[in-house]
């Protein structure tokens, strides 16, 4: 059992990172696990955003020289950043092991991620312009203490509360997942496929990458593939509900949709909110309702059905 | 109630049966007036509110059966705030009306109340009802009335997957569109739905009937369409109008789905017997 959520606003950007936060709070005693976070902001420009991480949480607690060899990563990160012809922005540290940096970059995304993810350690969370995708150890209080999300503004989010049934807690076993190499695209499941190892040797023959064990990371490569082969974000879903099996919901973004697919035996929870302004999906309504205080309608999407907004 | 000795005379067992089954629970006489020990006395025409927005699911409970145990026959809850569990093991009369929307497992285990929900509700709602009446004025999530036994559970909207899964008694119905599996392994009871019926309709149901006033999917395994009768037109026109309800091209045309009971491979043994057999 994990929480998922899903916000977007429509023509118009709002305080995601707090909304957020009250949804992921209020859908806990789902999974206490790790808490993570995709939140979209306004794009400046073509500054990249990249989120990557240098090490695990419980890495920092007994390594014997982890603090030095995450200070160590992090400069491999940057010579091998100037190496590509990237140049670093600006760069904030996020936690000692978890890291932002605004990189100026035209390059190949696909090069520059296989690149980075060949320091032992790090991880690329996510790469786009208006992408950051924030995961850590702990309820939603606690991450966004720690990674300062309240105040961020945005147009949508996706969120994900987990508990731990299929793989380690971790950060790299944490949602949201990142669809590598494309751009600003993540993914967050309820559920569990039963097709996981096939499908996953199937995309590593195609060249994808997995940075973990757990089974909703191939919904994210999934999706990635069949973009990459030029399908729309829907057509894509679509298909996904036919070749993906087992019980899921998952909510997707992109850098201006928010969508969502549940499979065909309607096993796992999710309940949904539409307004001409906004749209907020849940696995419960409990969370709807922590970001409205007037009473609203709300409802159920159908086995099999698969739904796409933009902002 | 005496023994059944058909299993008896077919040798498949000699012990007298004792179990739960052969248990007389209750006295025919005293059904329609039975109440349980403790359960308190009450007016409804005394009249409580509460604001429910700061209470957790427990101490809503809590403050049902004390305002109860002052004689309160009406009570009305207000910002339930989608909590979950909320509602639960009401044993008494009681008009209960909840302004706002519930969460998971709403309602449930409940004989007797009479509940409106001014709002939606989440996934098993009313689960295992005795009797008594909810009635909720939005929609609601999967497995709506999961294993009820009696009562009448009323949506006016939609309702999700699962609606009605191992019903043994009781009445459920839907204004709205329901979605796949509703009735699914169904023992008794009845299920209208007066819009569309989502795939695998009854699957595998045993017994009890549903009517549907829009489309069906497609039927599950041993679902088959029985035949309207003068008796299944009076009964849906009495109970639809109770709520305030139509059947979209009238009750005439609606489907009547009942079991093939082409599964009914146990048909004919004893308790005892089936628990070999499963």
């Amino acid at each position: 059992m994990c929480g998922i959520a899903g916000l977007i606003h429509r023509g118009k950007t709002g305080e995601i990172g707090k909304e957020m936060t009250a949804m992921l709070q209020s859908l806990k005693h789902r999974g206490p696990d790790s808490t993570g976070y995709a939140l979209y902001g306004s794009p400046k420009g073509n500054a990249l955003i990249m989120r990557f991480k240098a090490a695990e949480q419980e890495e920092m607690k007994h390594g014997f020289h982890i603090h030095d060899q995450v200070k160590e990563r992090k400069v491999e990160v940057e010579k091998r950043l100037k190496e590509l012809g990237a140049t670093i922005v600006s760069e904030e540290d996020a936690t000692e092991y978890a890291y932002r940096y605004v990189i100026d970059f035209g390059g190949d995304k696909r090069k520059l991620a296989n690149y980075i993810e060949d320091i032992e350690g790090v991880e690329i969370l996510s790469l786009g312009y208006g992408l950051e995708l924030i995961k850590d150890l702990g309820d939603a209080a606690t991450v966004t203490d720690q990674y300062h999300l309240k105040g961020f503004k945005g147009s949508h989010a996706i969120g994900h509360t987990r508990m731990a049934t299929e793989s380690d807690v971790d950060i790299r076993s944490a949602h949201p997942y990142w669809a590598y190499p494309f751009a600003d695209v993540s993914v967050v499941h309820n559920g569990q496929l039963t097709n996981y190892w096939g499908g996953r040797r199937a995309l590593e023959r195609k060249g994808h990458r997995f940075m973990s064990n757990c089974d909703s990371e191939l919904i994210a490569v999934y999706l990635a593939d069949k973009m990459q082969q030029g399908a729309e974000l829907k057509d894509a879903m679509t298909d996904s509900i036919d070749e993906l099996d087992g019980v899921f919901t998952y909510v997707v973004a992109t850098a201006d949709s928010l969508g969502m697919a549940k499979d065909v035996m309607a096993a796992k929870p999710m309940v949904l909110y539409e307004s001409d302004d906004l749209v907020a999906l849940a696995s419960e309504e409990v969370a709807i309702r922590s970001i409205f205080p007037k009473e609203i309608d709300t409802f159920d999407p159908y086995e099999g059905e698969v739904r796409v907004w933009k902002r | 109630m005496a023994l059944r000795t058909k299993s008896h005379d077919m040798g498949m067992h000699t012990e007298r049966l004792s179990g739960r089954t052969q248990q007389r629970f209750f006295e025919p006489d005293e059904e329609e007036n039975f109440t349980y020990p403790g359960a308190f006395e009450v007016d409804f025409n005394k009249r409580a509110e509460f604001d429910a927005a700061k209470l957790t699911p427990t101490e809503i409970n809590h403050k049902i059966r004390e305002l109860l145990s002052k004689g309160n026959g009406t009570i009305v809850m207000k910002n339930p705030g989608a909590k979950h569990g909320v509602a639960v093991g009401i044993l008494n009369k009681l008009n209960l009306i909840i302004e706002g929307s519930l969460g998971y497992f709403g309602c449930g285990l409940i004989d007797g109340p009479n509940i409106r929900i001014k709002g939606r509700v989440g996934w098993s709602c009313a689960e295992n009802m005795l009797a008594g009446t909810v009635i909720i004025e939005k929609n609601a999530g999967s497995t709506f009335g999961a294993a009820i036994r009696g009562g009448d559970l009323v949506c006016m909207g939609d309702v999700g997957a699962r609606m009605g899964i191992d019903m043994k008694g009781g009445t459920i119905i839907v204004g709205g569109r329901a979605g796949a599996f509703c009735g699914f392994m169904m023992q008794r009871g009845r299920m209208v739905i007066l819009g569309d019926a989502g795939k695998n309709l009854g699957d595998s149901m045993y017994d009890g009937t549903i009517y549907v006033g829009g489309k069906i999917e497609d039927l599950g395994v041993d679902a088959v369409p029985g035949e309207m009768t003068e008796l299944d037109c009076q009964w849906l026109e009495r109970k639809l109008k109770l709520y305030g309800l139509k059947a979209p091209n009238g009750v005439k045309n609606m489907t009547k789905i009942v079991a093939g009971r082409q599964l009914w491979n146990y048909d004919n043994l004893e308790p005892a017997e089936k628990k070999l057999i499963l």
